[in-house]
């Protein structure tokens, strides 16, 4: 099954009863399949005139107490971070899909991972975040799914699922098993209605700066217990690791195939995956640096996650990087190669 | 003494920021009046814009969402499609539903969305302090028009309702006003005809308002209603624009 | 053992489907595969390919940077990618289309006139399952006979038809090899 349609899947097993998208690659075969099932489960619809109007119909569908979904690609998320933003000014759960391609611009369908910043930093205006999972493989896919919408109804906010066009894109065997019916959630912010209540308003214009500022900490006090519970990683051959790799998403995919010849050639090197890239797994690097010096991060980018990790390390090791931008997709042994050469550096320099 | 007015029940009991002549306020108590006529304060669900009217949740007693400039047709198609059974409807202006959010409101009346807009046309940005908007009349001076429209820089003014009559999906479009006392019972009815089309299922409706902004059009409360009269209603004529049976 | 193929060749040769079927049959016989298609504007008329890995242990990467098999349909795809093949790796080209003269010296090369062969069985059409029957037999990445027997599940429902049509084809590639 393709990355989309088993993400299409996972969505509907997760009880998401509404998707609005709009037509963009390489996220396509999402919006798809997600027509095809949802007609056939009775479910919402719609393909929208554009993205923003999507995440606006999210908007509406969470605040009327749906569990709602919406799905782009790079150009097309810069749209929706108007409404991200308001989702998480109004506390409102709701899952948004990014495929990232190539930018800036138009850019290229080919997979990048050149929006870490703007997925990781809240990505529309003000003070806010959104938790941003980073699934690394199809099945994958099928565990951080559901996962995100439990986290958007617990939190009350937009988590994001940040994938790449080779995510959406490749097919691999992939089971359902473990998605559980959804939780249910009390929701006491829906607009349904005021029947038998006072009447309730979700709103982010707060005209009292004193209310604004305590609207504010609020949140901020959110994003912080969302820092202590929420990080999600994995490791890979770390135990015995001289050189640690930080990759996340299909990067890491492509740092796995490099670190199993390194390995051969028995050049210890371990590898991070952040599977939540925000919030960062920081603690885990701040471990690892008692015994490790040398760190490596890879991206299929210019350099936007190794700011996360120069935070994280805060001064402590050696900070190697390799990133190509959006474009060309790196290979195995062009890693292998690299991180090779970085790592013998390395162990010359300690000799020394 | 015989008690000829009161406070629509749905109505809170809270001072209107509205400016003095301002057609809002009219057009906020209208709007609770039907409701509490027709029953439906625990079925409305109101949608409220970015703009002059982005306050009324703070007087409407329903439940009220605030949405993103523009985006409030988008949003009440969300909630409808998930609770088909409410009373949705967004309030939105000329700024909010003609230019920014053109597309979210063309494309709910293409698609026929059985949600009601409330379109209130003063001709100005009035929220940010009387900038042009897509209803600014040819000529008429504003902050960014300080030598008058000029529709070879600016553009001609909107009309909505017969942009939107061309759509399918529209059910019920009417253009009324609120500047006098016949006027403001017109404007009434069309809103709870408006409303009655969304019960019944009939697809889109909207109800364009022009209303008195004197502040911004630098006018005393009397001389804008008269102006609404002379000079607004030759570019917006009144009346029922489409009803579909 | 881990291999990688590449499929190439013109949109609308059916390359996409060779590897899918490939991907498909290796999934079926209970091995780790992963399937990597080029999408977009890239399939629309022009060149298309898509990678299949097939392993025995969990797959690292769906990339491939030098895969043990290139199939070729046309000459544009085997100029581009005899380059990636790794050295002693098998090169399956369409000889219908594609001339090997520039060939490296490092490497097998197979052809198999499909154009030909699938004319025999009276459409053009099958001419990728004649290549992926070919390239079964010369590299052994999945049973053919375990293949054979799922052929129905991996064409799909409606297809019933086919069935007959694309099971000659894969025997035809294959038994074109063995002689």
């Amino acid at each position: 099954m393709s990355g989309n349609a088993a993400l299409g899947e996972a969505a509907v097993l997760s009880g998401c009863t509404c998707y609005f998208g709009y037509p963009i690659t390489p996220q396509n075969e999402l919006t798809e399949y997600m027509a095809k099932r949802m007609g056939e489960l009775g479910r919402v619809f719609i393909q929208s005139e554009s993205e923003i109007a999507a995440i606006n119909m999210v908007l509406g569908a969470s605040v009327a107490g749906a569990r709602a979904m919406t799905s782009s690609s790079s150009p097309g998320m810069s749209l929706k971070q108007e409404g991200i933003s308001y989702l998480a000014a109004d506390e409102l759960p709701a899952v948004v899909v990014d495929m990232v391609r190539g930018g800036p611009g138009m850019g290229n369908i080919s997979p990048a991972q050149s929006d870490y910043l703007q997925a990781t930093r809240g990505g529309g205006h003000g003070d806010y975040k959104t938790i941003v999972l980073a699934p690394g493989s199809v099945q994958e896919l099928t565990e951080v799914v559901p996962l995100a919408f439990d986290l958007a109804d617990q939190y009350r906010n937009p988590v994001v699922i940040l994938g790449d066009g080779m995510l959406g894109q490749m097919m691999e065997p992939v089971s359902f098993d473990n998605i559980k019916p959804p939780k249910q959630y009390t929701k006491d912010y829906t607009l349904t209605g005021a029947k038998g209540r006072p009447s309730r308003m979700v709103r982010s214009l707060l005209f009292d700066t004193k209310e604004e500022e305590e609207h504010n900490w609020k949140l901020v006090r959110k994003y912080q217990r969302m820092e202590q519970n929420e990080v999600r990683y994995e490791t890979f051959l770390t135990d015995d690791a001289e050189m640690v790799v930080i990759a996340y998403g299909i990067g890491a995919r492509i740092v796995k195939g490099a670190i199993k010849r390194l390995r051969q050639e028995n050049m210890k090197v371990g590898m991070v995956r952040p599977i939540t890239v925000w919030p960062f797994p920081a603690a885990i690097l701040q471990e690892l640096a008692k015994t490790v010096h040398d760190f490596f991060v890879f991206e299929m980018s210019a350099g936007q996650m190794i700011e996360d990790v120069k935070l994280a390390l805060a001064g402590k090791g050696r900070i190697h990087f390799y990133g190509r931008p959006g474009g060309i997709i790196p290979t195995p042994v062009e890693l292998y190669r690299i991180i090779g050469r970085h790592y013998y550096m390395a162990a010359r320099r300690k000799e020394q | 003494m015989k008690k000829v007015y009161t406070r629509p029940k749905t109505m809170k009991e809270a001072h209107f920021h509205y400016c003095p002549g301002c057609g809002h306020g009219i057009i906020n108590r209208l709007l609770m009046e039907v409701i509490d006529e027709m029953g439906l304060r625990e079925s409305a669900i109101c949608v409220a814009p970015a703009g002059c009217g982005m306050l009324v949740y703070n007087y409407f007693d329903i439940d009220t969402l605030e949405s993103a400039h523009g985006r409030g047709a988008a949003v009440a198609t969300g909630i409808k499609r998930v609770r088909p059974g409410n009373l949705v409807f967004s309030y939105q202006g000329d700024g909010d539903l003609a230019a920014i959010g053109t597309a979210e409101g063309f494309h709910a009346a293409n698609r026929g969305e059985p949600i009601t807009v409330i379109f209130v046309n003063n001709g100005v940005y009035g929220m940010t302090g009387g900038q042009m908007a897509p209803t600014t009349l040819t000529e008429q001076v504003t902050t960014t028009t300080p030598n008058g429209r000029n529709p070879i820089l600016a553009g001609h003014p909107v009309r909505i309702c017969e942009v939107f009559s061309m759509l399918d999906g529209t059910a019920y479009l009417e253009r009324v006003t609120v500047n006098k006392p016949a006027a403001v019972i017109k404007a009434k009815k069309a809103i709870k005809k408006a409303f009655q089309c969304q019960l019944d299922g009939k697809g889109f409706s909207l109800v364009e308002i022009l209303s008195p902004c004197p502040t911004n059009w630098k006018m005393g409360p009397v001389e804008a209603c008269r102006w609404i009269d002379e000079v607004m209603t030759k570019q917006f004529p009144l009346g029922v624009v489409k009803e579909v049976s | 053992m881990t291999t990688k193929t590449i499929f190439s060749g013109f949109g609308g040769q059916g390359v996409l489907s060779m590897g899918f079927t490939l991907a498909n049959a290796a999934m079926l016989e209970g091995r780790y595969v992963t399937y990597l298609p080029s999408y977009g504007v890239e399939v629309r008329g022009g060149t298309a390919n898509c990678t299949v890995v097939v392993s025995d242990e969990e797959i690292a990467s769906p990339v491939a940077s030098e895969p043990e098999f290139v199939v070729a349909m046309n000459q544009p795809s085997f100029n581009r990618f005899q380059n990636i093949l790794q050295s002693g790796g098998l090169m399956c080209v369409n000889a219908s289309l594609v001339n090997t003269a520039s060939v490296r010296s490092d490497i097998e090369v197979l052809s198999i006139p499909t154009s030909e062969l699938a004319e025999k069985l009276g459409t053009i059409k099958v001419a990728n399952m004649i290549m992926l029957g070919s390239l079964i037999r010369a590299s052994n990445i999945i049973s053919f006979d375990a293949m054979i027997k799922n052929l129905a599940e991996l064409l799909g429902e409606g297809k019933s038809k086919l069935i007959k049509l694309n099971k000659e084809a894969l025997e035809t590639g294959f038994t074109y090899v063995k002689e």
